[in-house]
């Protein structure tokens, strides 16, 4: 099952490469190395890009901070030997990751930065699925467009765009401009800098990671669901909530990882759009690294957060598998 | 006894579906074409036609998933028009099944009851009978994707069973059951249908079935009803040459009507007398017509039999299928003839064997001629 393509091409290759030169009893073992080889490809872009980087990251937020390059000590001397080794890890402690119990920023910046996602998932979700749901539900010819529509904007650049929400939503931006003009309100509204905005820029940016995951289990579903459904007595709203929405599922809790994931750990958009009292855990950790200097508390924030996201990954797995299940 | 059911040719009777001159496109194509017919309650009306000519499509009109393009549907009295889906006195299941992948077997067949708000007690007893009625007690706690192709055809038939409608429709509920279980649940749905009075219009490639639990046969062509008669009708009786090639076998032999009253002649070749048939669906004389012969109809022997109606040829083939022969007999001028005998018969008909000259015979009223 792991090796369907990748496995098959290569083997025949290898067979009919073999036979042509006589050598029947050798084709087994170059076949099985060839299979080794390639099946071994992927472990190893998993250890060198996700796992080494881990590894780094963790042994750093063990390590003290220290006015040098690399910024934090200790470092590694194999030219010691095994002396150089054993000071290697006897420098290591847990010292940042009690520091981030001491003071209550952290906490509060991890708290609100969960606070922050789950409720600008939620609002994705609003927007998402009923957008996805009409896009599902729109005319053949026209699907494709619409999913160009939803695919556009990430065809500029994520920072200009949210540059370009900071002059939608400033005082003078565009929207008190326009709200002042057909005469709704008198004085600007304060949105910029605040945490409206941030949910405003999270909701705008990750609104598609919602809508595409939704809108693909929504359109692959058989119509003749609904039908069924109305058939036996369902209006069509209680068809939607009753057949449509559970047949969706897969699609609509992919979406709000996809959302939530990433939105925990946003930091441009706070930075941008929010004000000094937004408080998210990749803001802190940006200032950590870049204006203390500090890599190994920044570190220590990194791999808690990491721990913080590993419980929604792993749920978010299982929901996959079991929904690749019922697919049969 | 009590009379044959017949409503339809009682002129009091008020039918339970009228369909009137209803016509459905699909952009410029015509699915179907200006069908008008009444179906009465009670009934076990059966569509039969070649794919795509539009029987699902007519299903779905009467289930209110599409809307006619023209003409008027009439359930129970009331007129469809603009009426939704869920409340039609209507139930259907689906040709493609349609189970809710996400629901078991046991709430998928309750589905439509907990839609009524049928009481708990009430719809766990309802849907234990249906799925004891279709043999899925064992599999009730299932999920549709566990279930083989038939097991989720039963299903599906459990489903639509379930809620006991006015009007059931089947688009070819049995198709994927094995030949036993096809007929035990044949006799199921006669059953149900004597015991709750439910009409059912169903849609089978299965001629056999047609035949088997039919009140009346519907044979579509093109989007029409070419012809809508009871079992025997349809057989012995076909209106068209269409209608006698689609049901059972049937020899057609091409020529031209020379004279119609209450019988018809056809001659078919030069030299040869005319064949003497009845008449059917309106044939007239001195146009081309066929003359249409069941192959169990024809009697085959050596010599020169007395019947008018005689052909002559050559034996090119013969198929032993046990209870019964198959005699392919080539005529000089004319299409090769199928005829049926019972293995029953006399020693000296199994005698015949290839290229042997033969005679072909069969009665007055055995044959009809149509036109072509
Ligand atoms: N939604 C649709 N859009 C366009 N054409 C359609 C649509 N639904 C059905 N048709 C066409 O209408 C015709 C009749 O279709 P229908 O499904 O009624 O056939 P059927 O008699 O049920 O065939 P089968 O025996 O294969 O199930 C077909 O030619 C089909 O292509
Ligand atoms: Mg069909």
């Amino acid at each position: 099952m792991t090796c369907g393509c990748l496995g098959r091409i290569p083997q025949d290759w290898c067979c009919r490469h073999e036979r042509a030169r006589g050598f029947q009893p050798r084709a087994f073992i170059g076949r099985s190395a060839v299979k080794r080889a390639f099946t071994v490809i992927p472990y190893i872009w998993l250890l060198a890009l996700f796992l080494v980087p881990f590894l780094i990251v963790l042994k750093i937020s063990f390590s003290d901070i220290a006015i040098a390059i690399p910024p934090y000590t200790p470092t590694l001397e194999l030219s010691e030997g095994w002396q150089g080794v054993r000071n290697f890890f006897g420098g290591l402690d847990f010292e940042n990751f009690v520091f981030l119990t001491s003071d209550d920023l952290y906490w509060k910046a991890y708290l609100s930065s969960l606070q922050i996602a789950v409720v600008s998932t939620l609002i994705t979700l609003a927007v998402g699925l009923p957008i996805a749901y009409a896009m599902a539900r729109a005319r053949d010819d026209w699907r494709p467009a619409l999913l160009m529509l939803v695919i556009l904007p990430f065809w500029t650049s994520f920072l200009i765009r949210v540059y370009a929400w900071m002059g939608i939503l400033s005082n003078e931006g565009l929207l008190n401009q326009f709200l002042i003009w057909s005469g709704f309100i008198t004085e600007p509204l304060v949105i910029l800098n605040t945490n409206v905005a941030v949910y405003i820029g999270i909701v705008y940016t990750y609104l598609p990671f919602m809508i595409l995951p939704i809108y693909a289990s929504l359109e692959r579903m058989d119509p003749s669901y609904v039908e069924a459904a109305e058939d036996l007595g369902c209006s069509r709203l209680s068809a939607f909530w009753i057949v449509t929405l559970p047949l969706a599922r897969p699609g609509v809790i992919a979406g709000c990882f996809l959302v939530f994931i990433p939105a925990v750990g946003e930091f441009v958009i706070p930075s941008l759009l929010g004000g000094s009292s937004t408080l998210m855990i990749g803001k802190v950790l940006w200032e950590e690294f870049f204006s203390n200097r500090d890599w190994p508390v920044a570190s220590a924030v990194a791999i808690i957060l990491l721990l913080i996201l590993v419980i929604p990954i792993i749920l978010f797995q299982r929901q996959e598998v079991a929904s690749r299940e019922t697919e049969g | 006894m009590n009379e044959p059911f017949a409503p339809w040719t009682d002129e009091t009777a008020t039918p339970l579906i009228r369909i009137e001159q209803v016509t459905k496109r699909f952009g410029d194509f015509t699915a179907i074409d200006d069908l008008s017919i009444d179906i009465f309650p009670r009934e076990f009306f059966a569509l039969l036609g070649p794919s795509g000519c539009g029987k699902t499509t007519l299903m779905r009109m009467l289930a209110g998933f599409e809307t006619p393009s023209a003409g008027r549907v009439t359930i129970d009295g009331q007129d469809m028009g603009g009426v939704a889906p869920n409340r039609r006195p209507v139930n259907m299941m689906f040709q493609s099944y349609a189970l809710f992948p996400h629901l078991t077997v046991w709430d998928n067949v309750g589905f439509g009851l907990k839609r009524e708000g049928m009481a708990k007690d009430k719809l766990a007893a309802c849907v234990d009978e249906m799925l004891k009625l279709t043999q899925l007690d064992a599999l009730a706690r299932r999920k549709p994707h566990q279930l083989s192709g038939g097991q989720r055809q039963r299903v599906a038939l459990a489903r639509s069973l379930a809620k006991a409608p006015k009007l059931l429709l089947l688009d070819e509920p049995l198709g994927a059951l094995d030949k036993k279980l096809r007929q035990e649940t044949q006799f199921e749905l006669m059953d149900i249908q004597e015991r709750t009075g439910t009409t059912f219009v169903i849609v089978t490639h299965d001629q056999e079935e047609a035949m088997t639990v039919a009140s009346r046969v519907a044979v579509m062509n093109h989007g029409k009803l070419v012809q809508v008669d009871p079992p025997d009708q349809i057989y012995e009786q076909p209106n068209s040459v269409y209608v006698a090639d689609f049901i059972g076998d049937v020899n057609l032999i091409p020529g031209r009507a020379t004279q119609v009253g209450d019988m018809a002649e056809l001659a078919w070749a030069e030299g040869q007398g005319t064949l003497l048939g009845q008449p059917g669906g309106g044939v007239k004389a001195d146009t081309a017509a066929s003359f249409a012969i069941r192959p169990e109809k024809i009697a085959i022997g050596r010599e020169m039999p007395e019947a008018r109606n005689r052909v002559q040829g050559k034996i090119i083939d013969i198929g032993y299928l046990g209870n019964l022969s198959t005699y392919h007999v080539k005529l000089p001028e004319g299409p090769v003839m199928t005829c049926e005998v019972g293995n029953r018969s006399r020693l000296s008909r199994r005698e015949l064997t290839w290229e042997d000259d033969v005679w072909l015979s069969w009665s007055d009223t055995a044959g009809l001629v149509l036109p072509t």
